[in-house]
């Protein structure tokens, strides 16, 4: 695992209100080029788009966590499922507008899974 | 199968045999190990799955009153006021088993950020507390983080880990098993055939020297003086008697 010494990243791909927190707390980055490690997904916003950009960020180095919102989740599912390594973990968060649902969340559909197999 | 089969073939089978034996009981062994850990770390999850949803409802709702404190321009001002991320994500190992696990932890580096200046204008107190709320909510996030991260590491792990052990169950051992029974199948064959020889040489032996003593018995008696110890002595002797006796009588007439 390649970090940087001052730490890796946290990407966050989720709508404006819940990604305008987040970038409050200190969590967004923006490098010379530009480039942010945030996606703010509205309704106009391409699902193309954000499965490009989820396929980056699950690609970048310095990035170890990324946060993404239950419903864009929900968009790119199968992008999801398919992201199998352990680093950078794809976490799924609920949205300021959309309540969590637990038996969206892949990994807990897993969890539970095992548990209830075992 | 071995096309060889002898003891040396045997013991290095046997001593397979034993390592494949203790291997088996060494991942079992970890196996377990594993599946306690990962079990400990599913139910970890569920529990802090169920934290996060409140905890993140919390921090949309200060972000709510924050915005409504400060005003719906806000918003563009914290997004426009991005520069460096000052809460990093540090990377660390932890050791299950002889599996590495990648163990995140959040710091904030310490330092001005443009954020503290965020909200001067109005709502400088519902901001501040908003961001503190965000912060908390990083922290959960990324123990949740660690936990997944745990989880997927884990489940790799225990995947191989139970392939190892199942395949020295169920080929490895039962293969070497019944090569070594092979082996020893042969192995009695060939000392049976081994045996019947030797009491077959001892018999034919026997023989020879039951004969032996007979034509020694012969002799002393000086019945056939001319007679050699030939192996067809008996029948000869038989034979040779007969025709003497026949002879004799055409001299005779």
């Amino acid at each position: 695992m390649a970090m940087s010494p001052e730490g890796a990243l946290i990407a966050v791909i989720a709508d404006e209100d819940t990604i305008t927190g987040f970038l409050l707390a200190g969590v967004g980055h923006v490098d010379l080029r530009k480039n942010t490690n945030y996606l703010v997904v509205d309704s106009r916003t391409n699902v193309r788009t954000i499965e490009a950009k989820f396929k980056e960020f699950t690609s970048r180095e310095d990035i170890a966590i990324v946060l993404i919102s239950q419903n864009v989740a929900s968009m790119i599912r199968h992008a999801i499922e398919q992201h199998t390594k352990a680093v950078p973990s794809v976490l799924e968060i609920p949205s300021k507008d959309h309540p969590y649902e637990p038996s969206q969340d892949s990994l807990l559909t897993r969890v539970k899974h095992i548990l209830g197999a075992q | 199968m071995l096309s060889s089969s002898s003891n040396a073939v045997l013991g290095v089978m046997k001593f397979r045999l034993v390592g494949a034996t203790k291997g088996h009981a060494l991942l079992k062994k970890k196996a377990d190990a594993l599946t306690l850990k990962f079990r400990g770390i599913c139910k970890e999850i569920m529990e802090k799955k169920a934290n996060m949803g409140s905890m993140l409802k919390d921090s949309f709702f200060s972000y709510t009153h924050a915005v409504y404190a400060a005003g719906d321009g806000v918003k563009h001002t914290i997004q426009d006021n991005v520069d460096t991320a000052n809460v990093r994500v540090l990377g660390g190992l932890d050791n299950v088993a002889g599996v590495k696990i990648p163990q995140f932890e959040t710091q904030v580096i310490p330092g001005d950020s443009k954020m503290d200046l965020a909200g001067l204008g109005r709502g400088g107190q519902q901001l501040q507390s908003c961001r503190k709320a965000y912060q908390k909510a990083v922290d959960v996030l990324a123990t949740l983080a660690n936990l997944q991260t745990a989880f997927y590491t884990l489940d790799e792990a225990l995947k191989v880990t139970n392939r190892r052990v199942n395949a020295l169950e169920n080929v490895v051992k039962p293969k070497l098993e019944n090569t070594i029974s092979y082996i020893k199948g042969e192995l009695d064959e060939l000392e049976r055939e081994e045996f019947f020889r030797l009491k077959k040489v001892q018999k034919n032996k026997q023989k020879a020297v039951a004969a032996l003593d007979a034509e020694y018995a012969a002799h002393a008696n000086g019945q056939s003086p001319q007679r050699t110890a030939l192996p067809e002595d008996e029948f000869s002797e038989t034979s040779g008697g007969n025709m003497l006796s026949i002879r004799d009588e055409d001299v005779i007439f």
